[in-house]
């Protein structure tokens, strides 16, 4: 299995879709009809599409294993980074418009609130699943490359946590965005669980 | 008591007047027609309150201005948190279009010598409308300046003679789903509840609200009757009441009790005190990119700061 071989121009259109948002954004800023708090919506909508490309990377393995499809794997890549395109614009945004680019207050911020350090911790911790995405660091890295990419279950959760913890009263979007995470989750356990060769004895024994 | 702040003045009439552009031609209509009957009803205050679908005209300037240029209409009236209709801030303003706002009939009660029920109309008769120009700062951390048309809320309490058991006051924002089908989900515990402490109730910086710019209260800003008090969070400027009782503990809020250790009674506007989950220190003013410091009290120190002397702000936040 694998990534495998492709030929870039094969995931063009994954590439465009993930990015296409970001032209709506652009020309809505441009034509200001972002509504009152221009800011907060430009916040909300990268913040938004991250969390949604995050799982989209995440829901390819799962669609390819049911369908039997080959390109969910090719698009994966496609998605993933663009989750972290979107990561940093939502960043970039609260760094420069929320904080006015002053560092001290964004440190106070990551340590002293939960939502921010969460939201930090899945940025940073995007930093080195984008820098190995390419098909050349996939091989240096070898199966080390595997392990590393875990974290793309961790960052999702992460994020999600990160959503619920802002939200004022009304947690059902954030909750919506959790379910499809823990079907998402629900099923690597499940296949994860149904591979192991001690399964039935764990099964047994649960049962107790 | 009716301190001024020295260093702002009043805004000119010419700032605020770009906002006359946003009306459509039906207003117009229908404030000839307001003020056709107006004459024929001989009119008792300074600017009595219009039918709906009209304007207020002639409107004193009160008090405590600022020189901040007000927020545009258009924005007041699309970008509203008012949980009735929704949680979304472009909520309100789809899902109220349709909201009847008359009849409505306000109880007051509890500790005053003459409670009772009555129409809108008939209680408001006494008072004469004037335009107060206030900052509302959002527990959010957003901003606006708002010309709000209304009264002091201690020229009605007056009225119904508070005994002197009253040391606090209790408003109640109308629960009707059929009507607010926010209120068909269990976000909060309806009806939405808010309390002043009397002499909080009594400032003359605090006012009830009938009408913005010079238009009667549009439904998602809290028609057709709100509270205004201007140096505290906004969700404490309680929306569409229909009751306001005077009462001797301080009141259970709807905010406090969904987050107690996030929503505290008092929720006066401090920049030194965060909350939990975000800092109070800066505000983004509707319309401005980069966020500006949040004043003490909203910018109203010099009226209100006595009213918490010798108080941990921290504790009663
Ligand atoms: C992978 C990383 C991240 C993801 C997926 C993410 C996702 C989100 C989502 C879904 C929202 C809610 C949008 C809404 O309410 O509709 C949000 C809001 C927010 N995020 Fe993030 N976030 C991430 C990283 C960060 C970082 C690093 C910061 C700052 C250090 C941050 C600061 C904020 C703030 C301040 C808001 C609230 C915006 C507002 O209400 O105006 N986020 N984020």
């Amino acid at each position: 299995m694998g990534a495998g071989r492709f030929r870039s121009g094969s995931t063009l259109p994954a590439w465009l879709l993930a990015a296409a948002p970001l032209a709506r954004l652009g020309w809505a800023t441009v034509n200001d009809s972002l509504g009152a708090n221009p800011v907060e919506a430009l916040a909300h909508q990268t913040g938004l599409w991250s969390l949604r490309l995050l799982l989209l990377a995440l829901a390819m393995t799962p669609l390819r294993r049911l369908t039997g499809w080959r390109w969910p794997l090719r698009v994966r890549r496609a998605f993933g980074v663009m989750a972290f395109v979107w990561a940093l614009l939502h960043f970039a945004i609260y760094l420069v418009l929320d904080q006015g680019l002053d560092p001290v207050v964004v440190w106070e911020d990551v340590v002293k609130r939960p939502f921010i350090t969460v939201g930090f911790t899945a940025l940073v911790l995007l930093v080195p699943l984008a820098a190995t995405s390419t098909d050349g660091m996939m091989r240096r890295l070898g199966g080390r490359w595997k392990r590393l990419h875990r974290l793309a279950y961790v960052v999702p959760v992460l994020a999600v946590l990160h959503f619920v913890w802002l939200v004022k009263a009304d947690l059902r979007e954030p909750l919506i965005y959790a379910a499809i995470l823990a079907l998402l989750l629900g099923l690597r356990l499940r296949w994860w669980l149904a591979g192991r060769p001690a399964a039935s004895t764990i099964q047994t024994s649960s049962r107790l | 008591m009716l301190i001024r702040t020295p260093r702002r003045g009043d805004p000119e009439p010419s700032e605020i007047t770009p906002e006359k552009l946003y009306r459509d031609r039906r207003r117009f209509i229908g404030a000839s027609l307001a003020s056709g009957m107006m004459a024929l009803a001989g009119g008792g205050g300074a600017a009595p309150l219009p039918q709906p679908g009209a304007r207020f005209v002639q409107v004193p300037r009160g008090a405590f201005g600022t020189d901040e240029t007000p927020t545009p209409l258009e924005k007041v009236t699309r970008y509203n948190n008012f949980y009735e209709f929704g949680t979304g801030k472009g909520d309100p303003a789809v899902r109220a279009r349709d909201f009847q706002p008359r009849p409505w009939t306000v109880t007051i009660d509890g500790e005053v010598e003459r409670p009772g029920s009555f129409d809108l109309e008939d209680l408001l008769k006494p008072h004469a409308f004037e335009e107060r120009i206030y900052r509302l700062r959002c527990v959010e951390g957003w901003s606006m300046v708002i010309p709000w048309i209304g009264f002091p809320l201690g020229n009605l309490l007056k009225r119904f003679h508070p005994t002197s058991r009253a040391r606090y006051v209790e408003f109640t924002t109308l629960h009707d789903p059929r009507r607010m089908p926010g209120q068909r989900r269990g976000i909060l515990d309806w009806p939405y509840v808010e309390g002043l402490r009397m002499d909080e109730a009594m400032h003359p910086l605090t006012i009830l609200a009938v009408g913005l710019y010079d238009e009667l209260l549009p439904n998602q800003n809290g028609a057709p009757l709100r509270l205004v008090v201007p140096w505290k969070y906004g969700f404490k400027s309680i929306k569409s009441i229909v009751r306001i009782r005077l009462v001797e503990r301080q009141p259970e809020t709807t905010w406090h009790k969904a987050a107690p250790e996030e929503y505290g009674f008092y929720s006066n506007v401090n920049p030194e005190v965060d909350h939990p989950r975000w800092s109070q220190r800066k505000e983004r003013r509707i319309g401005e990119l980069f966020k500006r410091p949040t004043l003490m009290f909203n910018g109203y120190a010099d009226q209100v700061a006595h009213l918490y002397a010798g108080m941990d702000l921290r504790k009663y936040f």
